[in-house]
């Protein structure tokens, strides 16, 4: 009889509770988790091969045969826009990747030192920060030549000072600690102290940072490409895709309506999981967005 | 209040000479030479030194950039390698096409924006709260050309409602001619007393300036609503309210006043992002401003051009942080007091 009221908290009771709590996050999580599968299996997945040209079969509508149609060279969009996912991620976590290793030393020498190297490093991270967003990775790509790597490294440039600026916030709170002026007084070097005690004091808000910029690379890179200075065929690129589409659109709206789709389909999904990320690491913002 | 300014100015001159560190810089990592561009194919070699010479690109590295310097402080942003002509004259000739899109679409998102973070902060969890809360989520994750070209395709191309994309009919130009006084073409027509032109203009503004307000009014819609929270759980408030101050003057004189700071630094922002969107929509829309400029001097290789409206561009938005900066000043005394 006992047993009967015993409350026991199980392994579903928990995921249960806490898909609960994080509904957006869950959901997120299980789109993103779809397009690394997508991203992963490619090959398995798409019925076509993405670069295939087939001119008798141009423009076709969606349908049984192609899902999402064909385009104005014959491609099949629902394969290219699988083989798309591939370069989604590579372009989220290759400027995310860049943004934080030019960032994240100078704010920790920034944040460690103070002073006139903090003053120093912070007016050069400003003057990336004068330029209203995307006029400078458009600046530096096409002084750097058209391309989807020079584009990438263009968004990582003008981003890293964000990376920056949390690194020597979260540098600065604990320089004053405790343990930092014991870790000095036993003699050890600054470096050590910079990578052994502030450096890990920083990672969990790079992390929410960057799970929370991860769409922004996707959109600004789609963007570079759909104003011609990002990805060039045969490179699979959603935004490519859309601007390829343009003088037609209107006659054949899936040749856009698709790539366009998934691109806001995916950045819905890493936002999701940005703001979760953000939720569970930084319970501070709970409920500010 | 002058000092305030003055160590505001400063600074921003030192941003700006950072600012034109990074466009020379650019400008001397370009593929190819300037001068090969300039020149086009095969030049003797006598041209070649002549054009080196004329650019001054014989001297050393700091006197170039010293050029460059001085030139831009006097108004030189540069010269076309397309045109000719200076790139100052050609932004002049398309900054009011620029200005008269951006700065609507911020109107547009503050009067809308605003009003509707109060409510959806005054209101939390209502059906505008939820509303405001999905759209914004889904508004971030729509790239900007995405959203120009599904407006285009149902008021367009569907509903046929409004012309596809251009800043006036070119046949309207012809029936009713007017002077271009300020280069906003809502003002200019209505001066000119053409209403065909105007209502030609406005048709074409529409589905840009939508583009523009869909992709920003989320995000101020947002912050309005977290800083409106904050403000709503202090004292001063219940004690409006005890005295039985109307909930509109609770929410809207008291409330949003101590809100107008932070939302001044919103307003910046907004700014800034629209002048990097205008480059995309522009595009998008075949909006003869710096931003649609700016993509076809990119195609055209010419660099000069896409250099030098970049540092416009630049400048235009420090300004704008400028005014936003002494406006803060202006608004909130605690400033004041050293």
């Amino acid at each position: 009889m006992s047993v009967s009221n015993q409350i026991t908290i199980t392994r579903t009771d928990r995921a249960l509770d806490f898909i609960k709590r994080h509904p957006l996050f869950v959901l997120g999580l299980t789109m993103v988790t779809i397009i690394v599968i997508c991203a992963l299996f490619a090959p398995a997945i798409a019925p076509f091969e993405p670069g295939k040209i087939n001119f008798k079969h141009k423009l076709v509508p969606p349908g049984l045969e192609h899902y999402f149609g064909t385009d104005a060279l014959g491609r099949d969009i629902f394969s290219r826009i699988i083989y798309g996912t591939r370069t989604s991620l590579l372009i989220g976590i290759t400027v995310l990747a860049v943004s934080i290793a030019i960032g994240l030393p100078i704010g920790l020498v920034a944040g460690y030192y103070g002073g006139k190297v903090d003053h120093f490093l912070m007016r050069i991270s400003d003057v990336f920060l004068a330029f209203p967003p995307l006029l400078l990775p458009i600046a530096i790509t096409a002084a750097l030549g058209a391309g989807l790597f020079n584009a990438m490294i263009a968004i990582a440039i003008s981003w890293f000072p964000w990376y920056a600026r949390i690194v020597r916030g979260a540098v600065m709170r604990v320089r004053s600690e405790q343990y930092i002026s014991a870790a000095k007084a036993i003699g050890v070097g600054n470096l050590r102290v910079m990578l052994g005690h502030a450096l890990p004091n920083s990672l969990t808000p790079v992390i929410v940072q960057a799970s929370m910029d991860f769409g922004y690379t996707i959109l600004a890179a789609a963007s570079l490409s759909f104003i011609g200075i990002g990805a060039k065929p045969p490179a699979v690129e959603w935004g490519l895709m859309v601007a390829m589409s343009r003088s037609k659109f209107l006659d054949f709206w899936w040749t856009a309506g698709f790539p366009g789709l998934a691109i806001f389909v995916t950045v819905l999904a890493v936002n999701l999981v940005g703001d979760g990320v953000r939720d569970i690491l930084d319970p501070r913002y709970k409920g500010h967005s | 209040m002058l000092k305030y300014a003055a160590q505001r100015l400063i600074m921003m001159v030192g941003i700006l000479i950072g600012v034109l560190i990074i466009t020379f810089a650019l400008s001397r990592i370009l593929p190819g030479s300037p001068v090969e561009l300039m020149l086009g194919h095969k030049p003797t070699p006598d041209q070649i030194e002549e054009a080196i010479k004329s650019l001054g690109l014989d001297k050393p590295i700091v006197a170039q950039f010293w050029d460059y310097l001085r030139n831009a402080a006097l108004g030189d942003f540069g010269t076309s390698l397309m045109s000719g002509r200076p790139v100052l004259e050609e932004v002049t000739t398309r900054l009011g096409a620029t200005f008269e899109l951006t700065t609507l679409a911020v109107i547009f998102v503050v009067v809308l924006g605003v009003p509707l973070g109060v409510v959806s902060a005054v209101r939390q969890n209502s059906l505008i709260d939820h509303l405001s809360r999905t759209i914004s989520i889904a508004g971030v994750a729509l790239p900007l050309f995405m959203t120009g070209m599904i407006l285009q395709m149902l008021f367009h191309g569907g509903l046929g409602w409004l012309p596809l994309q251009g800043r006036i009919g070119s046949e309207v130009l012809l029936d009713y001619p007017f002077a271009t006084l300020t280069g906003l073409y809502l003002v200019d027509t209505l001066i000119a007393g053409e209403v065909g032109a105007f209502l030609s203009a406005l048709a074409h503004i529409t589905l840009p300036l939508l583009t523009l307000v869909i992709a920003s009014i989320a995000v101020v819609t947002r912050i309005t609503r977290s800083m409106m929270i904050e403000v709503l759980g202090e004292d001063y408030i219940r004690t409006a309210r005890a005295y039985g101050y109307s909930p509109f003057a609770v929410y809207y004189k008291q409330g949003l006043k101590a809100t107008l700071i932070p939302m001044l630094t919103v307003v910046g922002l907004t700014y800034g992002y629209m002048l990097g969107g205008s480059v995309v929509v522009e595009f998008v829309f075949d909006w003869p401003g710096l931003g649609g400029y700016v993509v076809g001097a990119i195609s055209r290789n010419d660099f000069p051009a896409v250099m030098g409206v970049t540092l416009f561009l630049a400048t235009v938005y420090l300004s704008v942080n400028l005014v936003v900066d002494l406006l803060y000043f202006a608004a909130d005394p605690r400033l004041r007091t050293p």
